[in-house]
């Protein structure tokens, strides 16, 4: 390229080498019939607007009002789940583990980026991130102090390490103040860093107060 | 928690990490067709998830930094420029397309976007040497 004034471009267009190379597996795999080109976008949909921690929160609030059902839940996670319509696409198994006023549960994929999708479409970019992957396992109260979560002392820590087998959503505890509340009114205060284990659920005084 | 889990951690925090629950999937659109590439491939019965995760984890673990910065743009392309390369790898291994193909065809695409006028669909054929 020349390093005169870059204006000479013509009327064309500029394709940046991480598209450039994305478009060219897309045409070899579309010619050697791998995939259909027409598939991905609905592959994206799914994933940007479709799944996401919604679908997590439900289940969550379910468990929280029908006792039979966090029962199922505990037992084999991915029919409990799977009964509600969510469902993984990668085989994996889905596990949910269960905070209590003993125990409390944080989840992390220490390889890459093992995550529950199903239940709570993809994950933030922190979550993915090198620093969380490492610390989550190596100093994971130092990590949730970081969210503002600081566990009392007498509340011990269970770190789970996903991988492509077996995923993990954390069943976070029912706030205070919400007895008699129905599934739809819990569900809100179900979070999606909740169900990673990074936060609690809200308070139903904190909702009340995020609403217009 | 039990000593030989300690992965080096990194000395900084993890800056601004309460995290909105609104942030993109997704960056970049190259980022959701790799993404959707690889989902399909999978679908498909190319390889399975596990084989996925092996390679995308060892390219990781190969180019990985602590950054300073968790939740940017930036990460999401760091990220997704190492999905990538883990997707061509598998390609190259599974014998579809080594590297060199790969490569003359992204740059054919790219060619062939400087040949084409803006606003009319970019023809592969425009950019063949």
């Amino acid at each position: 390229m020349s390093h005169d004034h870059d204006h000479d471009h013509g009327s064309g267009s500029h394709l940046d080498d991480m598209t450039a190379r994305v478009m060219a597996l897309e045409k070899v795999l579309t010619e050697k019939g791998l995939i259909d080109p027409d598939a991905l976008d609905a592959i994206i949909d799914t994933y940007e607007t479709r799944v996401g921690p919604r679908n997590g929160a439900r289940v969550v609030a379910r468990a929280w009002t029908d006792p039979a059902f966090a029962e199922w839940l505990a037992r084999d996670g991915a029919a409990a789940i799977g009964s509600m319509g969510y469902t993984g696409r990668q085989g994996e198994h889905l596990h949910a583990v269960f905070n209590t006023e003993e125990v409390h549960n944080l989840v992390v994929c220490t390889l890459c980026s093992c995550y529950p999708w199903s239940v709570l479409g993809l994950p933030p970019v922190w979550y993915k991130s090198h620093a969380y992957r490492a610390r989550a396992v190596s100093d994971p109260r130092g990590v949730l102090a970081e969210f503002g979560l600081h566990l009392p002392a007498g509340t011990s820590l269970r770190v789970w390490d996903s991988n492509s087998e077996m995923r993990y959503l954390v069943v976070p505890r029912r706030p205070e103040g919400t007895e008699g509340w129905d599934m739809e009114a819990l569900a809100p205060l179900v979070t999606r860093n909740s169900m990673i284990g990074t936060e609690l659920a809200l308070a139903p005084t904190a909702q009340k107060a995020s609403q217009p | 928690m039990s000593e030989q889990r300690i992965l080096n951690p990194p000395a900084e925090a993890l800056p601004g990490l309460p995290v909105d629950e609104g942030e993109p999937a997704f960056f970049e659109p190259w980022q959701a067709k790799a993404f959707a590439l690889t989902v399909s491939l999978n679908e498909a019965g190319f390889f399975a998830w596990s084989e996925w995760t092996e390679a995308f984890a060892a390219v990781l673990a190969a180019t990985d930094a602590p950054m300073a910065e968790a939740r940017t743009a930036a990460y999401a392309e760091a990220y997704y420029r190492s999905w990538l390369d883990a997707l061509e790898q598998l390609i190259g291994r599974h014998k579809v397309a080594d590297a060199a193909e790969l490569n003359f065809i992204a740059q054919t695409w790219k060619r062939a976007a400087e040949a084409t006028r803006h606003g009319t669909p970019i023809r592969y054929e425009a950019g063949l040497p």
